[in-house]
């Protein structure tokens, strides 16, 4: 039998056709449903940043997205607050008190990490493995003899309790994942290193660190998200006004007794203080995902 | 520079039950080009590894020059290494991967700028001192790699399978190019491969391994053709010796004869001669060995009293010769990497598979029936116990 085996272009072309068809009518069905999923989920803050920008008692006055009509007023209520502090202040805490968590937790857990992933000493993996049983103990339980602890040093009132711990590598999940992260560099980098005369510190500065810049970038994202948002170590420790920060100055504006409360001021604050966590998220987005050119080692 | 000596190195695993290397011995002169060869975990690099000092040594000692460094710290022994994977630090420009070793010591920056160009210059990589190791290509990264050993001008190089990433076509060209800087450099070096093209190509003298055992330790060409045992035989040429098993019958003023399967060899008084031991071994079995390269066609050797017959399985046409598989009736003996002999003895009688290397212009084809000789001045006998030569 001989058949024609010449492809008939357009019967070709109208295959290609109804494919197309297909796949983009998939692709539209799947962006509606991402959409309406967006937007159940943006609702909320939408709608506070807006009730943020309309006077205070159309807040609960209607379900409308759309203010009826447009004021900073909250934006200068809230900031001002009580009068003295302001929001400055409260924004100046919590940036120093993030600051240095992240200093901290740079600094310590690399360097446990580095200990754990590459340098031998007795008993490494008992201590490995009680760092890790840290990271399963729920903070609610640690919470009393942490606070007696730090009360009976003098500690409270200050940011000493936030902050020095950092220093001190006690964020098991973080020097985690160094040691996972080291781990997978190339054993060669630091022989070669060592051959080349390197010490343990020259090796932890000028090669091991460098390479470990996605997992310091994640860490310093993470640290600043999670202590710029902590609130209940914020709301035990820091008991004065002055020494207040963004999440615990929130509450203020509410008044739990019933008396009168300021939600337009609440909402013009939080709206503020969102903006940080998504400035830094933004800047260092590039980073966390980017990480170090490490081809190379072939 | 120095030389380096091993006096019973030993590497053990377990307590004992494993041993990576077992009681090498070798003495490496000032300048020497010795290469480490064997199949894959043999123990060459572990070798290596405890003469840079990044393995700890079980038993023994190493001496680089009249210093015994077993217990001195790597940076302090003086050598440079290159890994297999060049182990280049991703994150710095070519200068300064080459520079590393020379900003820990703690160099004048201008010494430091000049060793590095000098080293450069003779490496070709002017042009790329201020790109990273990622944006090169991998024979740049192998000359970076050198390029970090030879700037520090240690006493002894040490290389572990550098070449071993490249294709094939720049590694003939960059195993050129090492010989020749080391023979300019004169530093002693120790030289790491499982291929035996580098062996044989590079070296001063050839050690191989097998199982942590030192085999032999010679020039490549002695090695070649004087094998100390079977293994190294097998191991060393490409296509590998023919080994079978033959019967030496009894040796007389005349010569003696050896009988593969059916068919007999005349051996001549001359070539008896050099083996002394070979007498013991009449009427017995041996193993018999001849490489590729010594077999021919009858018809270019019209002289030639013993012939044997064959039907052609296969040729493959290299361009540059032709490779033979043809089956003869022999036992043949096989050699593994394994520490018996014991599959030496289960070779299918009858059925030997043989290569020859032939010219590539013999005009032979498969299924073809030939006569080849075996050029019996360049036979090689194995005692089938030992596996050792016997000569």
């Amino acid at each position: 039998m001989v058949t024609d085996r010449r492809l008939d272009s357009r019967s070709l072309a109208a295959h290609r056709r109804t494919r197309k068809l297909r796949r983009n009518l998939r692709g539209i069905g799947l962006h509606a449903i991402l959409i309406v999923l967006l937007i159940a989920m943006l609702y909320p803050v939408i709608w506070m940043v807006l009730s943020s920008l309309r006077p205070e008692d159309e807040i609960f006055g209607g379900l409308g997205l759309i203010p009826k009509s447009w004021t900073i007023e909250n934006y200068v209520k809230g900031w001002q607050l009580s009068g003295n502090p302001t929001f400055a202040a409260f924004f100046i805490n919590s940036f120093i008190i993030s600051a240095l968590a992240v200093v901290g937790n740079l600094i310590s857990c690399s360097m446990a990490g580095y200990a754990f992933a590459r340098l031998h000493f007795p008993f490494k993996w008992l201590w490995f493995a009680l760092m890790l049983g840290t990271i399963m103990l729920p903070i609610h339980a640690q919470m009393i003899p942490q606070y007696i602890f730090f009360l009976k040093i003098g500690w409270v009132n200050t940011i000493l309790p936030l902050v020095v711990p950092k220093f001190l590598a006690t964020d098991a999940f973080y020097i985690f994942l160094m040691v996972q992260f080291m781990r997978s560099l190339p054993a060669e980098l630091e022989q070669a290193a060592v051959l080349d005369g390197a010490s343990y510190w020259q090796r932890y500065w000028r090669i091991i660190l460098p390479l470990t810049m996605p997992a310091l970038v994640t860490t310093a994202v993470f640290t600043f998200i999670h202590t710029y948002n902590d609130f209940l170590g914020q709301l035990i420790y820091l008991t004065d006004v002055k020494s207040m920060t963004v999440p615990v100055a929130l509450r203020l504006f509410l008044d739990p007794s019933g008396g009168q409360s300021s939600v337009g001021g609440l909402f013009a604050m939080v709206v503020l203080s969102i903006a940080p966590v998504l400035g830094f998220f933004l800047a260092s987005q590039r980073l966390l995902t980017k990480g170090i050119a490490t081809q190379g080692f072939k | 520079m120095a030389s380096v000596s091993l006096e019973g190195l030993t590497k053990s695993y377990g307590n004992g039950v494993l041993k990576a290397v077992n009681d090498l011995n070798l003495e490496i002169e000032d300048g020497e080009f010795v290469v480490l060869v064997g199949p894959s975990g043999c123990g060459k690099s572990t070798a290596l590894r405890m003469i840079a000092g990044l393995e700890e040594i079980s038993d023994g000692g190493v001496w680089i020059g009249d210093q015994f460094v077993n217990d001195v710290h790597p940076k302090d022994r003086d050598v440079a290494m290159v890994f297999q994977n060049y182990a280049l630090y991703p994150h710095m420009t070519v200068f300064d991967n080459i520079a590393f070793a020379l900003q820990i010591a703690g160099m004048p920056r201008d010494e430091i700028r000049r060793r590095v160009e000098d080293a450069a210059r003779t490496l070709e990589l002017t042009d790329y001192l201020k790109r990273r190791p990622g944006q090169l290509s991998g024979g740049q990264r192998q000359r970076v790699a050198m390029g970090r050993a030879i700037v520090r001008q240690p006493a002894v190089f040490l290389m572990d399978e550098p070449l071993s990433n490249l294709d094939a076509k720049l590694r003939v060209q960059m195993r050129a190019e090492i010989s020749k800087l080391q023979r300019r450099l004169g530093v002693t070096t120790i030289y790491v491969t499982h291929d035996q093209v580098e062996a044989m190509t590079m070296g001063d003298r050839v050690a191989l391994l097998r199982d942590g055992n030192l085999q032999q330790v010679a020039p490549p060409s002695v090695m070649y053709d004087e094998p100390a045992n079977m293994f190294v035989a097998a191991f060393l040429g490409s296509p590998s010796m023919n080994l079978l098993w033959g019967e030496l019958g009894e040796v007389s003023a005349s010569g003696t004869t050896l009988k593969l399967g059916g068919q007999t060899l005349l051996l001549t008084t001359e070539k008896i001669a050099g083996l002394r031991r070979l007498g013991a071994y009449a009427n017995r079995a041996v193993v018999v060995g001849i490489r590729p390269e010594d077999i021919y066609p009858a018809a270019d050797r019209p002289g030639a009293t013993s012939k044997i017959r064959s039907n052609i399985d296969l040729v493959e046409a290299l361009g540059s010769d032709k490779v033979l598989h043809f089956s003869i009736d022999a036992r043949q003996a096989l050699v593994k990497s394994s520490d018996s002999l014991d599959e030496l003895n289960h070779g299918e009688a009858g059925k030997a598979h043989c290569v020859a290397r032939l010219n590539a212009r013999t005009p032979l084809r498969m299924g073809d029936d030939v006569d080849l000789v075996f050029d019996t001045d360049r036979l090689h006998f194995f005692d089938g116990e030992t596996g050792e030569a016997i000569r």
